[in-house]
């Protein structure tokens, strides 16, 4: 079948601002929306650009907006499409060049959540002992893979920058939720200010966006009841 | 514009490997880790089932037992003695990835959950044992992450997003460093080192079918031939049994593992005919030959290149708790439901047991003697310690990547500080400006894309799950035809930014010189062993063949040396499941 692509273009390098350009692929209705990026890189403009690797929704390195909404362009299949597909990069981030956007300002809002165990008691000689219940209380947590997704999908960041954003607040929760761990204290004290978790309105963008069917809002809410119930 | 940089240890990949040798070599010398991919994007990442451990947590189980399944399960080319420091080292390494907060399942009693998966057994070989340490199905993920989140809690230095594309050596011999270009800016990067550990993964995008992430293209080999180092046992590769049908994607041996079973197109579970004792859990080498018999002889499913797995009688609970990574795969890009309907499976493309030849330090051998590189070395897939042999056992990468990352982390550290830093050479980045310039100012008329899936099919059909000489003949030809038509591409993006396009031409010459090593090992091995199968040498030959294939490259040839195998135990046997 064939579909039209517009593909939000950039190249600092020699564009003033972004344009669009458009592209026809000859694909199968079972190929994925980055099989037909593949076709207009590998057969029609080898300038575009565009991040990616594992192609089965795992690897977190294809996050773009396609028709609108947050998605990996691996796990969208062109039969979902329809016959004009749009592409953009991911809002609210520095574009590098067309669909390639600077992740840094993510992983540091990632990285001050202080996204490891915390636990500086000697461990035992085997594994510490965690039930089946309190491993199940994160387990929706540990899914994620940092794709970036469910954050610029938000619009209290797309609103201001400087909010920490879901992805950071679920991995947070990953760690919070653990029983093994003892850094619960210090991150709800850093997620208890204005540009963490109260930023969040509950619009469920996030939910829609995330990859991984995480249910991102209620981990952002479990964080926020627990911060007024421990802070 | 060129940069320059110093540290004691560069470390390059950051999968499971690259980040294990960096937290252990940032404890003892100044460490920076060089990632093509943001880490989080590596492809451990994917890794499904489990890790495995002879834990013991649910029946009996010894290190000794996963050290005789992994030497047959390698058909006796593995050197015994790292398949003993794996296999004795993996509980010890299992119980640190949990005291770094991995999210294992638990059993009811709280201690990690382990099942079954093929080819690991209890009491040598008398029935499957459950192993694999498992967080749902998605053990490599939850790896990944811990070690990466380990790092960042100890500050290790990274660089994400620098292509690694030559490795230096001084004048003496030793390594001196790496040269990367960064992708961000399309500027060479001069990091001068006095140990190199490569972590670069596997090159799986050889073939057409594979489970391999498109960044799976053997950089790290392809330095090491172009250096005149060796490459060990590159003619074995594995072919997981199940694929997605055409897409390649890997339905984890967890769900076999958990009880599922391929069926033919009558509905036959026929590994009973190949396997009778281990049926759908004999090791990945017997079952991928078994589906292409199948398929061979008309039992494909409605007369097609693929087979059932069916897990239908799992239970849709027991599939959404255990698999339910697999049954989004399903739902995402096959359109069913894996609790009410089988899944389309083929053979694909999945793990190099071959690669850069080390010792149990991760030590880089000189060549088959014993001679070694000073400040080189290797870890993870990308190596070839060789534990694996001529096949890889389900769960063993991951083990095989966190018992020698770590090795070779603190072998480089321990090196470091017993060495003065090494002469750079009177060149360092030149060379590789010299080869991008070549290649921006090329004005040819062939693709790289047409290029690569010509490689990738004639590598698929011939150089695949079952060989012959003429076969591989033929591929080898085609690869050195296309070797030749890389000189005429042309890269339209001229660019210093983020500029991919440039870099996939130079990854697609890293696989065509691999496959190009491939095809020449696979020919000169005149038997049949492990994920090698030769129709025209059936048998496995242990007079003649059980040694190490070692291949260099000398002036544009190809030249082979061996190697003997280690043995300490376990003598050769017949090998049935």
């Amino acid at each position: 079948m064939k579909v039209t692509m517009r593909i939000r273009r950039f190249n600092p390098e020699k564009d003033k601002k972004p344009w669009w350009g458009e592209y026809t692929v000859d694909v199968e209705p079972t190929d994925r929306v980055l099989d037909a990026l593949h076709q207009i890189k590998w057969y029609q403009d080898g300038t575009l650009t565009l991040r990616r690797s594992c192609a089965h929704g795992i690897c977190g390195s294809d996050a773009m907006v396609i028709n609108g909404r947050n998605a990996l362009a691996c796990k969208v299949l062109m039969r979902d499409v329809g016959e004009v597909c749009q592409v953009e990069p991911l809002r609210s981030m520095r574009i590098v060049k067309d669909l390639v956007v600077d992740m840094e300002p993510f992983f540091a809002k990632y990285r001050a959540v202080l996204p490891y165990l915390i636990n500086e008691e000697e461990p035992p000689e085997k594994e510490r002992l965690q039930s089946p219940e309190a491993r199940e209380r994160f387990d929706d947590t540990t899914k994620c893979i940092l794709c970036a997704a469910c954050t610029t999908s938000c619009p209290s960041y797309w609103a201001n920058q400087d909010y920490i954003g879901p992805a950071a607040i679920v991995q947070a929760h990953r760690f919070i939720f653990d029983d093994r761990d003892r850094g619960a204290l210090e991150r709800l004290q850093i997620l208890d200010d204005r540009d963490g978790v109260w930023r969040c309105r509950t619009v469920f963008n996030c939910v829609q966006a995330c990859p991984r069917d995480i249910d991102v809002t209620k981990a952002i809410g479990e964080v926020k009841l627990a911060i007024l119930e421990e802070l | 514009m060129v940069h320059h940089h110093r540290y004691e240890t560069i470390v390059v990949g950051a999968g499971g490997a690259g980040l294990m040798a960096a937290l252990y070599a940032s404890q003892g010398s100044q460490t920076a880790v060089l990632s093509k991919l943001y880490p989080t994007r590596s492809h451990t990442g994917t890794a499904q089932g489990g890790i495995g451990a002879a834990l013991g947590n649910l029946e009996e189980d010894r290190p000794e037992w996963h050290a005789f399944d992994t030497v047959k399960g390698g058909d006796y080319l593995s050197d015994q003695d790292a398949v003993e420091v794996m296999c004795y080292e993996a509980p010890g390494v299992v119980y640190e990835l949990e005291h770094m907060g991995l999210p294992f399942n638990r059993t009811p009693d709280g201690r990690i959950a382990q099942r079954p998966f093929g080819g690991h057994t209890s009491n040598f070989g008398e029935k499957p044992v459950r192993r694999a340490c498992y967080a749902a199905d998605r053990t490599g993920h939850m790896i990944l992450q811990t070690l990466y989140q380990q790092c960042i809690k100890r500050n290790v230095r990274f660089y994400d997003e620098f292509h690694v594309l030559d490795l230096l050596m001084s004048p003496d011999g030793r390594v001196a460093g790496v040269v990367a270009y960064e992708i961000d800016t399309g500027d060479l990067h001069v990091f001068h080192a006095k140990a190199v550990i490569f972590a670069t993964g596997g090159f799986g995008r050889i073939w057409e079918i594979t489970s391999n992430a498109h960044s799976l293209t053997g950089d790290g080999p392809a330095i090491v031939l172009r250096k005149g180092l060796p490459l060990e046992d590159m003619e074995f590769f594995q072919f997981h049994p199940t694929g997605i049908y055409k897409m390649g994607i890997l339905i984890t041996e967890a769900v076999r593992g958990e009880g599922g079973v391929l069926r033919n197109d009558l509905g036959e579970r026929f590994m009973e005919k190949y396997a009778p004792n281990l049926k759908d859990l004999a090791s990945r080498d017997v079952v991928s030959r078994a589906i292409y018999l199948e398929i061979k002889a008309g039992r494909g499913i409605n007369g097609q290149k693929y087979v059932y797995l069916d897990a239908t009688h799992l239970g849709r609970e027991a599939i959404e708790k255990k698999l339910p990574d697999i049954a989004d795969f399903c739902r995402t890009y096959l359109g069913i439901d894996p609790a009410t309907q089988p899944i389309p499976v083929q053979p694909t493309a999945h793990y190099a047991m071959g690669g850069i030849p080390t010792d149990v330090h991760g030590q880089v051998r000189a060549d088959a003697h014993g001679g070694i590189v000073p400040g080189f070395y290797a870890a993870g897939e990308t190596a070839c310690v060789s534990v694996h042999g001529a096949n890889r056992l389900g769960t063993n990468s991951l083990v095989d990547l966190v018992v020698f990352g770590k090795r070779a982390g603190k072998a480089a550290a321990a090196y470091c500080g017993e060495t003065d830093w090494p002469e750079l050479p009177q060149e360092t980045w030149e060379p590789v400006q010299a080869q991008i310039d070549r290649l921006l100012a090329q004005t040819g008329s062939k693709h790289v894309a047409d290029i690569r899936s010509e490689m990738q099919s004639v590598m698929m059909e011939h150089v695949g799950v079952f060989r012959t000489a003429e076969g591989i003949q033929q591929a080898l030809d085609k690869v050195r035809e296309l070797q030749e038509r890389m000189t005429d591409i042309t890269v339209m993006d001229k660019g210093k930014r983020f500029n991919t396009e440039l870099l996939e031409a130079m990854e697609l010459s890293c696989l065509l010189d691999l496959a190009e090593v491939t095809a020449v090992s696979a020919l000169a091995r005149q038997e049949s062993r492990g994920a090698h199968s030769r129709e025209d040498f059936k048998e496995r030959d242990d007079v003649n063949w059980l040694k190490h294939t070692f291949a260099t490259r000398k002036d544009g040839k190809i030249e082979l040396d061996y190697r003997p195998v280690v043995i300490t135990k376990y003598q050769p046997k017949e090998r049935t499941y």
